[in-house]
């Protein structure tokens, strides 16, 4: 029965949101597929341009509400880049360190629903576990677990608590332990395999022509990583490696799985130099102006891939028009590719690799 | 599967080139002359460059084949009240170097070509802009909404769709008894 369209979502447990993935099968294999988006819509561009610039910032948080600060943090950058002014060298420091907890976090959570993607529960409890350590160290730091308001235009909110390099050191401690079992159990299992390597190939040449970026494209074998090729706050004198495939071939399931776990390690290392090479103290925030003219963007490598904002000011103390450039809602776009000539029961596993965040996509 | 190979892998260095900025920026004066109204460098890795809008395809192909922009990175629609503007934002990913590109639309006839036949990432941009800001794009395939449902009747982006823009706070101003 060709040209038998199945809707998949938009309640539906693969969709981990309100979206909604129509998929043509021709028996059990898809002949093609139709993304529909805009569910959650919430108009945050049109709502931005009434609040004042930090204010802004709680908008900003829940456009991912797993990996806020990274989201915050692209905006204010943008602003500050539109103000043109500089963050003190310690507020940066304290950036990156939440910026890459947040990451950990993100991915976590990425890793707690693929787990169940695949039917394999047990990813989720123990995923899930361990993103705590991360979220309570974010909480330390920012006083929530959640939604955290934690970037400022001009620096962070606050100075980090006593001792928290040495909490921080022992999470990860703890942490990169429980890696090697997590290790043992996705990398070393026959089925984990199976389900995904070889399945929901994309080629590098069509990642980039759709516009696919982050761990996606790094899955492609290109190595693009923003904090490389775009360095932002301190990156520049950070010691860490791009998470790359390398093993040729087109960008399947697996290595978009390898990509982002073996980030995780690398954020770590992130974390822990960051808290040794940070100034001890300092300034952590410079005061922005109130009003500000002109137009500014910035682009950051978040935990799905390439946050793009767009600000214009017209000289009153709200920002004139604010764009977001998401990634997932690019990759969406590129997802009737991956998908085309797999298997109907390929579809949970393919999405579920490519992280899908429905906030940031529908804006 | 539908992997195709049609265009070979870009080299990528994943670090940027320092003074590429000026670099492009002369490359693009020469070669397209005329048609750039105004372009500038802002700061490191970042050239400004204004056309009108029947110029677009022509820059666009230029950065694209001859200079190796391989990603398009966003496209934004700008409501100027008496203008439209669309802001392309185009991504070297060997040097790291971005170019932005913005064309003059008038408020009355918002129409622009299309740059899907260059890159394939702007399709759902470009239906964004369509579905918010009401700019068509000539030569789009599937140009619907995409974030609204499909029998919204307006361009919410657009400044004269009403929306309250009260302060919906007590100013500090206000508490210390000013207006």
């Amino acid at each position: 029965m060709p040209g038998f369209w199945i809707n998949m979502g938009p309640q539906h447990p693969m969709t981990h949101g309100l979206w909604n993935m129509k998929v043509q099968v021709d028996g059990e294999t898809i002949t093609d597929a139709r993304p529909e988006i805009g569910y959650l819509h919430r108009g945050y561009e049109k709502i931005m341009e009434v609040r004042e610039f930090q204010k802004n910032v709680v908008l900003t948080d829940r456009l991912c509400y797993v990996s806020s600060i990274t989201w915050s943090h692209a905006y204010c950058l943008a602003v500050e880049k539109m103000m043109g002014i500089e963050v003190p060298v310690r507020g940066q420091w304290i950036r990156v360190v939440s910026l890459e907890l947040q990451r950990i976090a993100s991915h976590l959570m990425w890793l707690a629903s693929y787990g169940p993607d695949l039917g394999f529960l047990t990813g989720l409890l123990w995923a899930l576990r361990e993103r705590e350590l991360f979220l309570d160290l974010i909480q330390l730091m920012s006083g929530a677990r959640m939604n955290q308001n934690y970037p400022r235009v001009g620096g962070v909110r606050n100075d980090l608590p006593e001792n928290f390099a040495a909490m921080c050191q022992r999470s990860i401690e703890h942490f990169l332990l429980k890696m090697e079992e997590y290790e043992k159990v996705f990398h070393d299992s026959k089925v984990f395999h199976m389900r995904t390597e070889g399945v929901g190939l994309l080629s590098a040449a069509d990642a980039i022509n759709w516009g696919v970026t982050g761990p996606n494209l790094r899955a492609c074998g290109v190595n693009v990583d923003l904090r490389r090729l775009d360095p932002y706050e301190t990156y520049e004198e950070i010691d860490f490696e791009p998470q790359v495939w390398h093993d040729g071939g087109a960008g399947d399931s697996y290595a978009r799985f390898v990509v982002r776990f073996n980030e995780l390690r690398e954020s770590c290392k992130i974390v822990l130099q960051a808290l040794e090479k940070m100034p001890k103290a300092g300034a952590y925030r410079a005061k922005p102006p109130r009003r500000a003219e002109g137009e500014g963007y910035a682009k950051t490598e978040d935990s799905r891939g390439e946050a793009l904002f767009y600000v214009i000011g017209d000289g009153d103390d709200r920002p004139y028009r604010v764009k977001i450039r998401s990634p997932v809602f690019s990759t969406m776009a590129a997802t009737p590719l991956i998908l085309r000539g797999n298997k109907l029961a390929d579809v949970v596993a393919i999405l579920g690799s490519v992280d899908v965040c429905v906030g940031e996509m529908d804006k | 599967m539908s992997v195709s190979a049609a265009e070979p892998v870009p080299r990528v260095s994943g670090r940027p080139v320092a003074g590429i900025e000026k670099e492009i920026l002369a490359q693009l004066v020469v070669a397209l002359g005329s048609k750039l109204k105004k372009a500038e460098t802002v700061r490191a890795g970042l050239v400004h460059g204004f056309i009108d809008r029947k110029d677009l395809v022509a820059v666009a192909t230029y950065l694209k084949v001859t200079l190796g922009f391989e990603h398009l990175a966003c496209v934004t629609a700008v409501d100027w009240k008496d203008r439209f503007e669309c802001v392309y934002h185009i991504e070297n990913y060997y040097n790291g170097c971005m170019v932005e590109i913005h064309a003059d639309v008038p408020y009355d006839d918002p129409r622009i070509a299309s740059l899907v036949p260059l890159w394939n990432a702007a399709n759902f941009h470009e239906r964004e802009a369509w579905d918010l800001m009401g700019i068509e794009f000539d030569g789009h395939p599937d140009l619907r909404r995409i974030l609204l449902p499909d029998d919204f009747k307006f361009h919410p982006l657009r400044k004269d769709f009403a929306q309250e823009v009260d302060r919906q706070y007590i100013s500090r101003r206000k508490i210390r008894g000013g207006k």
